[in-house]
């Protein structure tokens, strides 16, 4: 991995990065918006394990950071299925548009 | 002659970010769930590549096992798994591609100007066993206190979730249907 500089695995994670945000703006149902959540999360955790790895591997701060956030993401994750189930019974629906209740 | 490191590395990016864009503009719901495992195991590829052996497998337990299967429940509970999803208006699409592209290029201007030079490539990784004991470690550099900080928050979650979920006796539960 020597014949790679640190430049081309941070442009691949910020590809994945946008292609979340991309997914983040079009789409309207709940559980690919929490899809592209996914993948914008796990873009950071490639760009914090390829900076511990490139720069400093003697260190483990990288490791735990991404381990943190990816413990947090498994969290969030739980929390919004939750409430994912809890808007379909409530508005027969996923879609964001339907759930108005305290948009005015 | 590309060394065969450099070579998978650009298959394994290309099988990431192709899968990711399936992901994010796929018709049915079922599908774009199933694109969304192949790269988030193309992002657990690339962890291996980095030689972080423990992140990886991290990765392909809780990403793979837990947090993929959990989305295709909670598609197969709310609505049909074949269903298609509605399509989206083409100002709408235009607009978030601009805003996209515009963030790609900029951030990766960013990156290429600042010339980030590799120090340490060869020193030897920090092992496993230093990463166990630092974990629950309470001296200087520990994360003891992290980790059950994250432990409570882990218990929060799993009690709010029963609590957002569980149906009420006394509530109102009559569909609102718009």
């Amino acid at each position: 991995m020597q014949h790679i500089p640190l430049l081309h695995v941070l442009i691949v994670s910020a590809a994945l990065f946008f292609i979340g945000m991309y997914g983040m703006f079009t789409r309207r149902n709940l559980i690919t918006v929490l899809m592209s959540l996914e993948l914008m999360l796990n873009s950071v955790n490639i760009n914090l394990a390829a900076f511990q790895r490139y720069l400093y591997p003697q260190q483990t701060e990288g490791i735990f950071l991404s381990l943190f956030i990816i413990i947090i993401a498994a969290a969030e994750a739980a929390i919004a299925i939750a409430i994912i189930i809890h808007l379909y019974r409530t508005y027969h629906s996923v879609d964001v548009e339907d759930a108005t209740e305290m948009k005015y | 002659m590309m060394p065969a490191s450099a070579i998978a590395f650009y298959v394994i990016s290309g099988f990431l970010l192709v899968t990711a864009l399936l992901s994010v503009t796929g018709k049915q719901i079922f599908r774009s769930a199933i694109w969304l495992l192949f790269s988030l195991l193309g992002v657990a590829a690339i962890y291996f590549w980095l030689d972080l052996n423990l992140l990886a497998a991290i990765q392909i337990v809780v990403y793979v096992g837990g947090i993929v299967v959990l989305i295709i429940f909670s598609v197969f509970l709310t609505r049909g798994a074949g269903e298609e999803l509605p399509i989206i208006r083409s100002k709408r699409r235009f607009f978030s591609l601009l805003a996209v592209l515009l963030g790609f290029l900029f951030s990766a201007w960013c990156l290429w100007s600042y010339g980030f030079t590799s120090l340490a490539i060869d020193t030897p990784m920090a092992d496993i066993k230093t990463i166990g004991r630092q974990m629950l470690s309470i001296g200087p550099g520990g994360y003891a206190l992290p980790f059950e900080m994250v432990s409570i928050l882990l218990l929060a979650a799993m009690v709010a979730c029963i609590a957002i979920a569980m149906k009420l006796p006394g509530s109102d539960q009559t569909p609102q249907k718009k």
